[in-house]
């Protein structure tokens, strides 16, 4: 399987925390599209494509949430949760989202 | 609830609810008469949108969630209200992209651009040097980008994109168009020559043959931080595929606005057969992305036709349908640069009175050159 997003693949790295709280990033503009959503980094041209409705969603949501993990759990399988975790992690680390 | 739902190149090709990739040429105007130009600039029309209606079509485009907008010409920066516009753009969150032969930017417009927020530039250059590129942009033309190279560079704005057409004359000079980006701190971005607009004139003559290919194709491959908007997939035949989403954007992930304001499929194909509507239209640009009948059938799972038994077919797609349909061959079949020759070989049986013509379009009127200057020109 392929992960939830295309064009800013990198890896984890310690820089996303799932205990602190998460929104999307203040130059960060994201739109919903039918496989789900393209986001645009204003600040560094990036665009990423998010891979599925509900990533859309939970990244809509997440400030609403005390923790991104908080999130995560509130909106995903447990199955699939270790692969938005990733997803999340993904975004934090290309500047998508940022810790609040 | 599963995450995914197949490939993403098969989920674009289905079309988006607003384009990523929109070219809006602001005008037909040119103090330049490149060779290979797209859209056969020169002259400008008489009918180019207002600079009220240029406004309206941006607040439309936020409406869409445009996140930038790719604006050429032409020569845009001629435009009286060029950076007027960039502004109400930028002001309204649709972030601009703007290609320039670079006779505009004086120091002084550098510092100002500088000092705008997702604003970006290309210079476009097609020689390294001046023998090379003004043989195709013009003479002087080489001097004039590398000023405004130059004054950007000075202006603080290192990160500017030097935007080449690769083409037989040029393709040689690959890693000196590096060196020289790498030299500024800016970024190479390399396109395909298309025989669309007076390209259509010089592809004969200008267009890689195969062992060209094959050589761009590798050092694509070694130098990943080249742009290409995603230009050359036909080339990712010849093994892994490059960067990008290697399909045919048309209709689908982009499209063009010419300056009379007519929506083409792409910015490769500036003919009646391919004009999608006009942002004039009821409902303006929505409607004419979302519901043209053109734009629609692009966005149907095309026929494959002669590329069906061919094993690289995944790969490249078929190739660019701009290139096709300028060259006569069917939409439905291979590049005529296909990697496999398939192309080639049937380039040989179009019947010239067939291919579709281009148009003068907005050309000058046409410039005599000595037949001793026609020669050193290409």
């Amino acid at each position: 399987m392929q992960g939830h997003l295309t064009g800013a693949e990198t890896a984890a790295t310690a820089a996303f925390d799932p205990c602190l709280r998460y929104e999307l990033a203040p130059d960060v503009a994201l739109r919903a599209e039918p496989f789900g959503a393209l986001a645009y980094n204003y600040a560094n041209r990036r665009l990423t494509f998010l891979r599925s409705v509900t990533l859309r969603e939970l990244v809509r949501a997440l400030g609403g949430f005390d923790t991104a993990g908080d999130a995560v759990r509130s909106s995903v399988p447990a199955a699939e949760q270790p692969s938005y975790l990733r997803a999340l992690a993904n975004l934090a680390n290309s500047g998508m989202i940022r810790a609040c | 609830m599963p995450a995914e739902t197949g490939r993403l190149v098969d989920q674009l090709a289905l079309g988006l609810d607003s384009p990523i990739c929109l070219t809006w040429e602001l005008t037909y105007g040119c103090n330049l008469s490149c060779l290979h130009c797209l859209s056969s600039s020169g002259r400008r029309d008489p009918d180019e949108l207002t600079t009220a209606q240029a406004r309206t079509l941006i607040d439309e485009m936020a409406d869409m969630s445009v996140f930038y907008v790719n604006v050429g010409g032409g020569e845009p920066t001629i435009r009286h209200d060029f950076y007027d516009l960039v502004g109400y753009a930028v002001d309204s969150k649709v972030g601009v992209k703007f290609s320039t032969n670079g006779y505009t930017m004086s120091a002084e417009r550098a510092r100002q651009v500088a000092a705008m927020d997702y604003v970006d530039v290309q210079i476009s250059l097609d020689g390294v040097d001046p023998a090379t590129n003004d043989a195709l942009r013009g003479r002087g033309s080489y001097a004039a980008a590398r000023r405004a190279m130059d004054n950007l560079a000075s202006a603080g704005f290192a990160d500017f994109k030097i935007s080449v057409v690769v083409t037989a004359a040029n393709v040689e000079q690959l890693d000196g168009f590096a060196r020289l980006a790498a030299g500024y701190g800016a970024t190479l971005r390399l396109t395909r020559l298309r025989p669309s607009g007076r390209g259509a004139q010089v592809w004969n003559r200008l267009h890689l043959d195969q062992s060209q290919q094959v050589r761009l194709y590798h050092w694509l491959v070694d130098n990943p931080g080249v742009l290409t908007g995603d230009s050359f997939f036909h080339l990712s035949a010849l093994g892994e595929p490059l960067a990008g989403l290697n399909m045919c954007g048309a209709g689908r992930v982009v499209c063009l606005i010419d300056p009379v304001g007519d929506v083409y499929a792409c910015p490769f194909v500036l003919h009646e057969d391919f004009k999608a509507g006009n942002v004039k239209d009821d409902g303006g640009l929505a409607v004419v992305w979302r519901d043209s009948p053109l734009l629609k059938a692009l966005r149907e799972p095309q026929s494959a036709g002669a590329c069906s038994s061919c094993g690289s077919f995944d790969s490249c797609q078929g190739g660019c349908m701009a290139a096709k349909f300028f060259t006569g061959l069917p939409l439905d079949g291979p590049d005529p640069e296909c990697v496999k020759g398939h192309g080639v070989s049937l380039l040989g049986d179009v019947e010239p009175g067939s291919i579709p013509s281009p148009g003068e379009g907005h050309s000058v009127p046409v410039v005599l050159r000595s037949p001793r200057r026609a020669r050193v020109a290409v």
